[in-house]
């Protein structure tokens, strides 16, 4: 066990130097550079560019600037940003829970409705429901996120009133967040009424970004319910007479889930690309937003800061992951 | 069903709602009402709630007999009932951009000058609101010596800086203030990086570390301000943002306890709006400063909230989530107007958008074929095209709202035949050449691809080949700057301080080749004009020196000027008060919500 664990543990330094590597040298590769865009369409004198250039230490070795980027996170240090001279750690602190927020409720979302109605177009394969849902998946999958956003702002906000336009809570609630999760804080510390608000400027940010994930785990969930229900084992069951609704929901449901977990691990990573998208829209303060201006102001300390916080987020996250799974599956201790 | 309205005296009756009613700056009675209110059922609320309309809370719906007597029962045991009566007054505001922080000497961004220099601070003199003229500010008067080298300035006595949940000021304004809020922006102060990276580009920009030789204190309430040579939009360039007075106590406070960077997170200044909370990137909120020194303005509550989607602030704006929004997307304008609740405003922008050749490459160093050029561009199709006929085609490179104005110039006629024949007459056969879409929207210009390709078919016509290219936008920006660059730019200006200095040599000059000179040029005649002008001090002849200039401006043909925009500005049909500046920041000391 102690090995197992001592060798994931390892296995996170090449890991950690191979991604601090490509977000430190992704964003250089860009043309442009982040001085330039203090000053607009002012533009500067290639003699201040050069100065502020030297001031940022710019103008080092590529060698150095990255070697003093590594030596900084080692001592909690991600920089400050050019552009709003802010910490980057406090921002990310402060901005990652309403990312992290908006996403969980998007894969709830999806898999809360996507993984029955895949079931059930799978069971009654060939029916109206079965066409009219896959359909209606296939839609969602090649929707325009944008599209979508501004279509349902409109419907639900701005004709039916059902839903705020966007943001995350009515300004009329003004409290020091406690966790950085809206449903949660207006629970602890909001006044009443800022739990039903936090939660109507969710519902269309949700939808929106959990819209393609809902599609693509109903049509997973659908062909791999298929295959498996064509299983030798699925016609044993049946043939032993066991209730249909058993066989679908024990028998068959079980292995059909292992593919479609995978494709929800998938999702959750392509939800971070949703997120930028859907944040602009919903005026949410997450970090998709704002690595996106990061980049378009080329600031340089921002991305590779907050590339290298989210990289070590999901380093730690993988890490628990295998050492839970080290816990439930003695084979792999012993192996 | 009329309205009511329902107060309750007594704070007491809901501690839980005490704190942060409290952080809101509203009364008890405000405060007790709003917790009865999200008490009472459901039906009993308003569909949009009452704070960020800042409306007395109106029952609005018709309700049963029971309910309404449950709500009066309720009402009379903790107060009372009553008609009418004052409540606060909250106006949000859906700006486009979250401030990249709250100093407004450390960043250009029109977003960030919103919500420091107009809301928080002041400056020595000000701009008269929509106007590009100054009156006095924080100083009463002034006086400018012969030689145009000392500016004396007597300051307004009693203006106190804001009292804030984290700084309590012990003094009233003085000359110190005024030193510090200039002296800290030079290379070696101590506030010179008081925060990583900080650089203050405004005052590097407008020539100040070369053009101040010295701001001293002459005694308590007189400052003299020495420059190096003459500079006649001086006066100008102080009643720009970063010309803001700061509080030297406050930053001495802060550098004693070495927390410098807070300067830049809780800013304290002398203005309107006081500042009270920032969460980042999603809003800012203000409360009215009880000591300003033109007296409380009208609005007892601001909040800016942070809206980048163009489509989604007009959403948000009908929803009446807020009360007033800028730049809609010119194709939304008509609906906004059509809107039985909500106003809109159009003013002529203080700005131009070009199309900037490289006058130092073949063959565009011509001034015959960039003449030519200029006659092949259907610059009405442009203006109804791209600008939705929300703009004017532009003749001059300044605004036709600015001084100096030459209103004797006639534009060159489109007539593509003559273009044609006017290039051939220039030798020029088989050009082509490329031109560059800007990526992004500003104010000046909605859709630059769209304006490429309308350019495109233009000199299409006249025998010429375009190829559209374009960069992401910082990287174009610094292309651009460069004299070495191939093809004509789509590049524009919103002036800062109103004087046409500020577009004329800071867009043509000489000196300005390389940075914001995108054309590369460098007209001996031209500049020699406009530096001329920048040291008289004696407006008709500024005048006349500006008129003159742009004779040769036009001559010479550097630029195509393409058009002039109007800026929109919407909000509910309840905002009054509201004047929109001329450049492009916004303002809401003089703004009122009526019932």
């Amino acid at each position: 066990m102690f090995r197992y664990i001592a060798s994931r543990v390892l296995l996170l330094i090449p890991t950690f130097i191979g991604i601090s590597f490509i977000a430190f040298i992704f964003i250089r590769l860009l043309p442009g550079d982040p001085v330039i865009a203090l000053a607009g369409e002012r533009g500067m004198t290639p003699e201040r560019h050069q100065l502020l250039m030297d001031q940022f230490g710019f103008n080092r070795p590529i060698w150095e600037q990255y070697f003093s980027f590594v030596w900084n996170i080692f001592h909690g240090d991600f920089g400050t940003s050019i552009a709003s001279k802010r910490p980057v750690l406090a921002d990310f602190l402060t901005l990652f829970p309403a990312t992290l927020e908006l996403s969980i409720c998007a894969m709830l979302f999806a898999v809360i409705i996507g993984i029955p109605a895949g079931i059930f177009a799978a069971v009654k394969r060939g029916s109206v429901f079965d066409q009219l849902s896959m359909g209606i998946a296939l839609v969602g999958y090649s929707m325009p996120i944008f599209w979508w956003g501004i279509l349902l702002i409109i419907l639900f906000a701005g004709i039916l009133h059902w839903t705020p336009v966007s943001g995350r809570m009515d300004l009329i609630y003004f409290f020091k967040p406690t966790t950085g999760f809206m449903l949660i804080d207006s629970l602890i510390s909001g006044p009443k009424g800022a739990f039903k608000s936090a939660f109507s400027h969710l519902v269309l940010p949700t939808i929106v970004l959990g819209t393609i994930p809902l599609a693509v785990i109903a049509r997973q969930t659908r062909s791999a319910m298929l295959e498996v229900l064509g299983e030798d084992y699925v016609r044993t069951a049946r043939a032993k007479g066991l209730a249909p609704k058993r066989v679908i929901g024990v028998h068959a449901l079980r292995n059909a889930m292992i593919p479609v977990i995978t494709t929800i691990g998938l999702q959750m990573g392509l939800l971070m690309a949703g997120a930028i998208l859907t944040e602009t829209i919903f005026s949410w303060p997450g970090i998709g937003k704002w690595m996106i201006d990061a980049i378009a102001k080329r600031d340089y300390v921002v991305v590779q800061g907050g590339l290298m916080l989210v990289a070590l987020i999901v380093m730690t996250v993988n890490l628990i992951v295998d050492l839970l799974y080290a816990v439930v599956n003695p084979r792999i201790r012993v192996k | 069903m009329g309205n009511f309205t329902i107060f309750f005296p007594y704070r007491e009756t809901f501690p839980r709602i005490v704190n942060y009613a409290s952080v809101y700056g509203l009364t008890a009675n405000e405060s007790a009402c709003i917790a009865t209110w999200q008490r009472l059922p459901c039906d009993f609320r308003c569909r949009h709630g009452g704070l960020q309309h800042k409306k007395p809370l109106k029952v609005e719906k018709m309700y049963t007999y029971k309910k309404l007597l449950a709500a009066t029962a309720l009402a009379m045991l903790t107060g009372g009932l009553m008609a009418g009566g004052a409540s606060a007054k909250t106006l949000v505001y859906c700006s486009e951009a979250a401030p990249g922080g709250f100093d407004p000497a450390l960043y250009t961004g029109g977003e960030t000058l919103d919500a420091t220099g107009q809301a928080v601070f002041n400056k020595l003199v000000e701009f008269k609101p929509g106007k590009s003229e100054v009156e006095p500010a924080l100083a009463e008067s002034w006086t400018i010596s012969d030689d145009g080298l000392q500016y004396t300035f007597k300051l307004r006595p009693g203006v106190k800086f804001q009292t804030t949940s984290y700084f309590t000021p012990t003094r009233d304004l003085n000359a110190d203030d005024v030193v510090f809020s200039f002296e800290r922006q030079k290379e070696g102060s101590p506030w010179a990086k008081y925060v990583d990276g900080a650089s203050y580009e405004y005052f590097e920009g407008m020539d100040f570390p070369k053009l101040v030789k010295s701001v001293e204190k002459v005694d308590d309430l007189t400052v003299k301000i020495t420059l190096t040579k003459p500079n006649a939009p001086m006066i100008a360039n102080l009643a720009m943002d970063f010309s803001s007075i700061v509080s030297k106590e406050y930053a001495d406070k802060l550098q004693a306890e070495g927390a410098q960077q807070k300067f830049n997170e809780q800013p304290v200044g002398t203005g309107p709006f006081q500042f009270v909370d920032y969460q980042l990137n999603t809003a800012i909120r203000y409360e009215a400063n009880p000591t300003f020194w033109k007296g409380k303005v009208k609005l007892d509550n601001l909040i800016f909230a942070v809206t980048p989607d163009a489509a989604v602030r007009v959403q948000k704006l009908k929803a009446g989530e807020c009360q007033l929004t800028i730049y809609p997307d010119p194709a939304d304008v008509e609906g906004l107007k059509a809107d039985a609740n909500l106003q809109v405003i159009q003013e002529s922008g203080l700005n131009v958008s070009t199309l900037a050749y490289n006058t130092t490459q073949a063959p565009f160093d011509k001034p015959e074929v960039r003449k030519a050029l200029n006659m092949a561009i259907d610059k009405k199709a442009i203006v109804d095209a791209v600008y939705l006929g929300q703009g004017k085609p532009a003749i001059n490179p300044i605004p036709p709202t600015m001084w100096s104005y030459n209103t004797s110039i006639k534009d060159d006629e489109y007539n593509p035949e003559a273009a044609k024949a006017a290039l051939e007459k220039a030798g020029v056969k088989d050009l082509s050449m490329k031109i560059w879409a800007m990526p992004v929207v500003r104010p000046y210009m909605p859709n630059g691809r769209r304006t490429a390709e309308l350019l495109q078919s233009d000199f299409a016509k006249v025998g010429v080949k375009v190829e559209i290219v374009s960069y992401d936008w910082q990287e174009y920006l610094k292309r651009a700057s460069d004299p070495k660059h191939d093809g004509a730019v789509i590049i524009g200006w919103t002036g800062d301080n109103g004087d046409p200095d500020n577009f004329l040599a800071t867009l043509l000059s000489c000196q300005a080749v390389g940075s914001s000179n995108r054309a590369a040029w460098c007209n001996k005649e031209f500049t020699a004009l406009i530096d001329k002008a920048a040291v008289v001090s004696d407006v008709a002849e500024r005048t006349k020196l500006y008129e003159e200039a742009q004779v040769v401006f036009k001559r010479e043909a550097p630029w195509a000027t393409l058009a002039h925009s109007l800026v929109t500005t919407a909000m509910t049909k309840n905002v009054t008060g509201y004047v929109p500046s001329a450049f492009g920041v916004h303002n809401f000391e003089a703004v009122d919500i009526t019932e």
